[in-house]
């Protein structure tokens, strides 16, 4: 990863202060300084897989659209379908170039305001987030955000509202008594407007969502920044007896690559298109024209030249991002993500490989820091939970 | 707890060098608390084989955890005479005692003009002090 070409002082999420004050240990992530663990990685994936783990996101770029014209200019951006979307409804999308290169990976969500009005909000990778407002103001000059009839209010959101993952089995039991709305009958990729039944809300509202990170049952929840640092701070007493703990990026980036989740600069890149990073089911081809679509008409029809796929090593080694994959003496291709995953206690990683070498079982061999270790290829995601209803 | 007279390199290795029964100079190599607690998460212990020669400053094997993976730096000239085939497949028991247990390996000192570069207790905790306040 390189640094941004102009200089700017890390920015600090409305959750900082506790984060130091509680031993979270601070890297720069995205633009931001952000705690990577708070004790152990290893112990923080596990309390997220048997528990709930609790981590601040507030890192993530929120873009808010209103106006008669805002599923129509969504549905010209993003790769999946938009207009259709029903109301409190999530959909993970892309945002590609010209080309077809995934520019970002978001969520868009589809919600009505206090006064019945709708509106969507567009959350977006941090180390995306500069990328994406000026993708998006490039193709919303003032001439079409003006249109009579068609009126689109675009604003970034993002420093207002402070943004918390909850994740593990508990999560239900953790966040019902601090939302009025009933969370299990929430389904997957639903999202509510809720109010914060904690008296460090001052009855303000937030948005709550049955979406994450983690391969875990879960929700994220927005709130205002001036009020986050209360309801963190209770939402983690509150927690204790369910074995609730703060969880870093560490552990977020482990759960991620057990469930075989892609990451913006790992498996996702400019010069990767969603054919090869396995997501042509986020791009629907026959509605909108959105910038990119054409080239992913075309792109559809080719052959492809690599495919995601996901690998186990023997070893205990890990193979990061950056090795080279070999399939005799050839190199075959790179490994984009790697860990030594806590739940499975196995060395896992994700890369790039000649589509005929992606079939599970091909044995390939990853030359991890100058020794070649064996690789098998293997059926993404690495981990999958046991279903529980919903 | 750290015994006595060891030593420290300031790449975080420990060193606690002994004569032998036949005067020879061995050198314990190990991790220290502070390396230790700084990794979390240890995954594998990469040792190299006994006869390897080795040279002070220069990479002799591997430690890794989740985060990062780091190069082994020997603190001394010499070659290795036994490896702790024990602490590799018990990484908690190593952070638990990481001078006890957790050696690394022996190395016979093949050039003790070196030694004297190491940094004492004091040098290394000032050290450790200044890279948390980093």
């Amino acid at each position: 990863m390189h640094a941004t070409s102009i200089a700017r002082p890390p920015l600090k999420t409305p959750l900082y202060d506790w984060h130091l004050a509680h031993g979270g240990r601070l890297i720069e992530f995205g633009g931001w300084l952000m705690p990577v663990q708070y004790t152990s990685i290893i112990e923080e994936h596990r309390a997220t897989r048997s528990a709930v783990g609790l981590t601040d996101i507030s890192h993530m770029g929120r873009l808010r659209f209103e106006g008669p014209g805002a599923a129509v200019f969504l549905a010209e951006l993003l790769t999946r379908r938009v207009a259709d979307m029903v109301l409190n409804q999530i959909r993970y999308s892309l945002v590609t170039n010209d080309q077809g290169g995934i520019l970002d990976d978001v969520l868009v969500g589809y919600y009505h305001n206090a006064y019945g009005q709708p509106f969507y909000m567009v959350v977006v990778n941090a180390s995306n987030h500069a990328k994406i407002k000026t993708w998006v103001e490039r193709h919303l000059p003032p001439e079409r955000a003006e249109r009579p009839g068609e009126e689109i209010l675009f604003s970034d959101v993002s420093r207002l509202w402070a943004m918390l993952a909850i994740q593990g089995p508990r999560s239900v039991d953790l966040l019902q008594p601090l939302v009025d709305v009933d969370l299990t009958s929430m389904k997957y990729y639903k999202g509510a407007q809720v109010r914060i039944l904690h008296p460090g809300a001052q009855r303000q509202g937030g948005i709550i969502s049955r979406t994450g990170y983690t391969g875990e049952d879960g929700f994220e929840l927005s709130i205002g920044s001036d009020v986050a640092p209360a309801i963190w701070a209770a939402l983690l007493e509150a927690g204790k007896s369910l074995g609730a703990v703060p969880v870093g990026l560490g552990a977020r980036d482990t759960l991620r690559l057990e469930a075989g989740m892609p990451l913006y600069g790992h498996e996702l890149a400019e010069e990767i298109d969603p054919f090869e990073a396995g997501l042509e089911f986020a791009a629907h081809l026959t509605g909108y024209d959105f910038p990119g679509r054409d080239a992913l008409v075309r792109l559809g029809q080719q052959p492809r030249r690599r495919t995601r796929v996901g690998l186990e090593l023997p070893g205990r080694r890990i193979a990061r991002q950056g090795a080279v994959i070999f399939h005799g003496q050839e190199a075959v291709g790179a490994v984009t993500s790697g860990t030594f995953a806590p739940t499975l206690q196995k060395s896992i990683a994700m890369g790039y490989v000649r589509p005929e070498l992606s079939a599970p079982g091909t044995e390939l061999s990853i030359d991890v820091r100058g020794r070649v270790e064996p690789a098998r290829v293997v059926q993404l995601p690495f981990y999958r939970r046991l279903s529980k209803g919903s | 707890m750290t015994p006595a007279n060891i030593r420290y390199t300031k790449t975080h290795e420990w060193v606690r060098v002994e004569s032998n029964a036949t005067g020879a100079k061995i050198a314990t190599v190990g991790i220290t608390a502070f390396a230790l607690q700084a990794l979390t998460d240890l995954v594998f212990i990469g040792l190299p084989e006994v006869g390897r020669a080795v040279k002070a400053g220069e990479p002799f094997g591997e430690v890794e955890s989740v985060k990062a993976v780091s190069d082994l730096y020997s603190p001394v000239d010499g070659q290795v005479v036994e490896v702790n085939a024990a602490v590799a497949d018990d990484l908690e028991h190593l952070v638990r005692d990481p001078y006890g247990f957790g050696w690394f390996v022996k190395i016979a000192v093949s050039d003790e003009s070196g030694l004297g570069q190491l940094l004492d207790e004091a040098a290394y905790q000032k050290q450790c002090e200044e890279e948390l306040s980093e």
